[in-house]
């Protein structure tokens, strides 16, 4: 069986076993609920300044989620030792952590989609007027944190602590990619097109996305068997 | 060619060295039962071979390979202590997922065919959390002997089983041995074991301390091997 259908049969086995439980997407989804609510509190949505903000305040709420779905990755391997039976199986450490990041960038897009309506309303922000490079931004700055959180959520799986560590340990590594995508979210909800002079944040988020996907592709299998 | 070939492994955790200059072999068609008081190290060696762990010095061998060779996966089927399937999935999607990651020509037929063996046919679109723990541990075994291995590796796999588990393993075992398939497995219960063991290896702190061919006064007085190489 080739590498992206390895892959490919663990993404649909996380999918489908995160759709049986609901417990990672719908602890994400109500604490993304939460918080888009509390800054509607706390922010006055009409104030100039909130509007420049807006970006940063909506990925700090999906960095927050995500973590909830991340956490759950490898850990959902550990009831039953089903951990064991995938490092068992013939296939390679790289396809199975691959399997698990899609499966862990479709659950985050879930959440992050379903999130942007949901603060358009209670921060009064128009984001749908560059809709294509928004979404072009959310993809790519998902798929660096999913990147992270994957690999950490392997390295961290046997650790007692690992719900406390995941975070600590991702979030130091996702401030580049968590700058660009603030800057060029900012920009795009308020109306203005990626332009030249913030294209280097693009180019940020996508060589970061390419060396960590390459590192932890390279580094998983010693992650897991040591 | 040994089926399974121990040479010289050391296992440290930090300083502390859990295995010390291990030696073993098992021939083909061969079972071999480890036993050995609690904390001996079984467990240890039995993850070393099958791959989950590296050994700190020496080298494991399957029929003449690396553990972690993709081929040598393939010829590996191992039961630890947890039974290695997701309990949010059904029986029969458990097995298709496995076979599919095995390279089975049609994992759908051989998920069937091996739930039909071990009694779950009729439970096969069945959640495995609402399954009882004799029938989990049954689809362990499925899982287990779904590819047809040619090695299996079992940690403790008559602890905790059902009468209905334990005669479905032995069946299983029985008939893997008459294909010449190899075995190797840690063991507490000795009569279960020895019963079907060609070999034994006993194992004390660390280190082998008794490694032969399994004899009638080993099977007739399971407490033979440990009276006589034991700490008593």
């Amino acid at each position: 069986m080739g590498f992206f259908r390895q892959a490919l049969v663990i993404a649909v086995k996380d999918l489908r076993a995160e759709l049986r439980t609901k417990e990672a997407i719908n602890s994400s989804f109500a604490f993304a609920l939460v918080i888009l609510l509390l800054f509607s509190f706390a922010f006055d949505s009409f104030e100039e300044t909130t509007q420049q903000m807006a970006g940063g305040l909506l990925w700090i709420v999906f960095a927050f989620a995500g973590t909830l779905i991340l956490n759950r990755s490898f850990a959902r391997e550990l009831p039953n030792d089903c951990l064991d039976a995938l490092i068992a199986a013939p296939i390679s450490g790289a396809a199975l952590f691959l399997g698990k990041a899609v499966a862990n960038f479709i659950l985050v897009m879930a959440v992050e989609l379903i999130s942007l309506p949901v603060f358009g309303i209670f921060s009064n922000v128009h984001w749908t007027r560059q809709f294509p490079e928004l979404l072009l931004v959310l993809v790519l700055g998902s798929w660096g944190m999913t990147v992270i959180g994957t690999i950490f959520s392997a390295l961290t799986v046997n650790i007692r602590l690992r719900e406390v560590m995941l975070p600590m340990l991702t979030y130091p590594i996702l401030i580049p990619p968590l700058m660009g995508a603030m800057q060029l979210t900012s920009g795009l909800v308020a109306g203005t097109p990626i332009a030249p002079d913030t294209v280097v944040w693009l180019k940020v988020l996508v060589g970061f996305d390419v060396v960590y996907t390459a590192v932890s592709l390279f580094l998983v299998e010693t992650v897991l068997v040591g | 060619m040994s089926a399974v070939e121990v040479d010289g492994v050391w296992k440290f955790y930090g300083d502390y060295p859990a295995l010390k200059n291990i030696r073993l072999e098992a021939a083909p068609g061969s079972c071999l039962a480890l036993i050995g008081r609690n904390g001996a190290g079984k467990t240890t060696l039995l993850r070393i071979i099958a791959g989950f762990n590296r050994p700190g010095k020496g080298q494991v061998r399957i029929f003449g390979k690396e553990p972690r060779e993709t081929e040598t996966r393939s010829s590996i089927g191992f039961i630890g202590h947890g039974i290695s399937v997701y309990d949010e999935l059904s029986a029969l999607e458990n097995l298709k997922l496995f076979g599919a990651l095995y390279n089975l020509p049609d994992p759908h037929r051989s998920a069937m065919e091996w739930l039909e063996r071990t009694g779950l046919a009729r439970v096969a679109t069945g959640l495995v959390r609402e399954f009882s723990r004799g029938m989990r541990q049954r689809l362990a075994v499925a899982r287990a002997f779904l590819h047809e291995p040619r090695v299996l590796l079992l940690d403790e796999p008559f602890t905790a089983l059902d009468d209905k588990a334990i005669a479905v393993l032995q069946r299983l075992l029985r008939e893997a041995l008459e294909q010449g398939k190899t075995i190797v497995m840690s063991t507490h219960q000795l009569r279960e074991a020895l019963e079907l063991a060609s070999h034994v290896a006993m194992l004390n702190r660390g280190q082998v301390a008794f490694h032969g061919p399994c004899t009638p006064e080993m099977v007739s007085d399971p407490g033979y091997v440990y009276a006589r190489y034991g700490e008593g």
